[in-house]
């Protein structure tokens, strides 16, 4: 390759991914300048638009309920997802097939579509559901499964399972106790990668959070939407701290699933 | 093992199916929260006033108004796949020949990329971009945006390239393993241009790879919901917006005509994905 045709290359990835940073850049400066007309640079730096945010008890509270939130239903994912990936592996390989399909369900199923029958079948149940956060745990749960099942079913495949069960029978261990002592520290890697990955994922939706609870439970998504009024400095400063606990998110998902490799 | 004796068999029923057990609650959680709605919605969108009908169907064909989210629902998805996937396509084909700390970090932003979307997203075009938008006010000085308006179709079209850009290279570049140097200096040793190369053997080789990127994007982008809701209030008629305002919004609601939009949307995205496969699956015989 000669340096002609590198420079070309270099130019095409760096203009492509400068444009798509020109927005988190911009959003980043706007947030921290007292005002920004039009000028190329900002008329001065502040701190104001962060303390303001970090200082307001309804910016904290919606972040609080937004982890309640994310954290619980990552919790009944793995709950629910590694005894079913177990006995899939286990006892029924040939459901794996059946378990790819199904788990393209929440992709393929726009939430949109999803909150429709939701909203009916749960709007008069016996226990209120509509409009707390359980209802979203419970959603949120299909949205974490494809990640889940596809980073545990990795690591499956990638231990052998059948002969680290049957060694642990062989020493007097009952399925149970292989499974957790012995399988399960080896999914480790795998599980905590896809759970930052759904992390990072489900504390940006607001689709589900906006149809089925909407403000009756504010979470952080919703909150940035109702913000969208005051002034666009202290709503780049919410994108911001939002996106740099992204960035957290991704990046240790990337950190482990690199040493799963 | 697996060989278990038939005498076995009978006495052991219980114990042979408690593994079934263990799948009984994800198997719950499941139908509650995925299966049922859907089945809901197939169900009561042939429903009007409790009694079987297509009513709610033909009122879609008769409502200009749904026809048209219909219509820009597809219009700007179909264009900002195509265009996010060309992007992508060429970021990607540029990226393999950079040395791999570089490819590494890009990947790595590309990741981190793809999750601003929706709201925050939203937000950040319409500080950058909006009508007193820092960006906006800098070009409009120098005489450049024309009648850019980011509150119109070119400002949502914009806005949806933007979030399929990273999704589609993030899905690319795998592919792009498939493309093997040799055979690129082999087409140059025989005397092929750049241009010969990318029509007679690099795009065939790529082209399930690039179907089934575009059927993704476009799934991705026909069911997007949240970022054309925050841009635009929910005043964009877009298919999607045009759903939820029937089953949450201030007034008429009317959740089965809304089961029946989706039906026709699922419809829509089966009816792409099928002929998407019938392409990918002929473009293997060349």
């Amino acid at each position: 390759m000669d340096n002609n045709n590198l420079l070309f290359h270099k130019s095409v990835v760096y203009g492509l991914s400068g444009l798509l940073f020109i927005p988190i850049l911009a959003t980043l400066i706007y947030s921290f300048s007292s005002s920004w007309g039009a000028t190329m640079l900002p008329d001065g730096f502040t701190f104001k638009w962060y303390t303001q945010l970090l200082t307001d008890p309804r910016f904290l509270e919606a972040f609080g309920r937004s982890l309640f939130i994310c954290i619980s239903s990552l919790i009944l994912a793995m709950v629910l997802v590694l005894p079913m990936i177990f006995v899939v592996f286990y006892y029924y390989p040939a459901l794996d097939k059946v378990m790819n399909i199904l788990i393209l369900l929440p992709f393929a199923v726009p939430p949109v579509v999803s909150s429709v029958g939701l909203l009916q079948l749960y709007a008069d149940s016996s226990v209120q559901l509509v409009g707390t956060p359980w209802i979203l745990i419970g959603t949120y749960f299909t949205i974490a499964l494809p990640f889940m099942y596809r980073a545990i079913s990795n690591s499956f495949t990638s231990i052998n399972l059948r002969d680290l069960v049957d060694a642990a029978h062989l020493l007097g261990a009952s399925t149970t106790k292989a499974y957790l002592l012995i399988i399960l520290p080896n999914l480790k890697k795998g599980l905590l990668a896809s759970t930052f990955l759904s992390f990072s994922f489900l504390l940006g939706e607001f689709v589900f959070a906006n149809i089925l609870v909407g403000t009756r439970y504010e979470t952080l998504q919703i909150y940035l939407y109702n913000m969208r009024q005051t002034s666009g400095h202290f709503t780049s400063a919410l994108v911001m701290t939002y996106f740099a606990f992204i960035f957290v998110c991704t990046w240790l998902a990337t950190r482990f699933s690199k040493g799963n490799e | 093992m697996s060989s278990t004796k038939p005498m076995q068999q009978g006495k052991f029923t219980l114990r042979k199916y408690k593994p079934v057990l263990w799948l009984l609650p994800f198997i719950a959680f499941f139908y509650l929260f995925q299966i049922a709605p859907m089945v809901w919605v197939l169900i009561n969108s042939f429903i009007y006033e409790g009694e079987w009908t297509i009513e709610n169907y033909s009122e879609i064909f008769d409502s200009a108004f749904i026809l048209q989210g219909f219509s820009n629902s597809l219009w700007i998805s179909f264009w900002s796949s195509l265009i996010g996937l060309i992007l992508a396509a060429i970021l990607v084909s540029s990226l393999r020949h950079l040395n791999s700390r570089i490819r590494d970090a890009i990947v790595a932003f590309t990741n981190m990329s793809s999750n601003f979307s929706g709201v925050p997203l939203a937000f950040a075009f319409i500080i950058i971009l909006g009508t007193n938008g820092a960006v906006t006010l800098l070009l409009r000085q120098w005489g450049l945006l024309g009648d850019f308006d980011l509150y119109s179709k070119s400002g949502l079209l914009a806005l949806y390239i933007y979030f399929q850009i990273p999704l589609g290279a993030l899905l690319l570049y795998p592919a792009f393993d498939a493309l093997k140097k040799d055979a690129y200096e082999a087409s140059q040793l025989l005397g092929a241009s750049s241009r010969q190369y990318w029509m007679k053997i690099g795009l065939p080789i790529l082209s399930p790879a690039l179907l089934g990127t575009f059927i993704i994007l476009f799934a991705n982008a026909i069911g997007a919901y949240a970022s054309v809701y925050a841009l635009t209030n929910g005043n964009y008629n877009m298919v999607t917006i045009r759903i939820a305002s029937l089953v949450s919004g201030d007034l008429f609601l009317e959740p089965n005509l809304a089961a029946a939009i989706s039906a026709l949307l699922m419809l829509l995205l089966g009816l792409i994905t099928a002929v998407n496969q019938w392409l990918i699956a002929r473009s293997y015989h060349g």
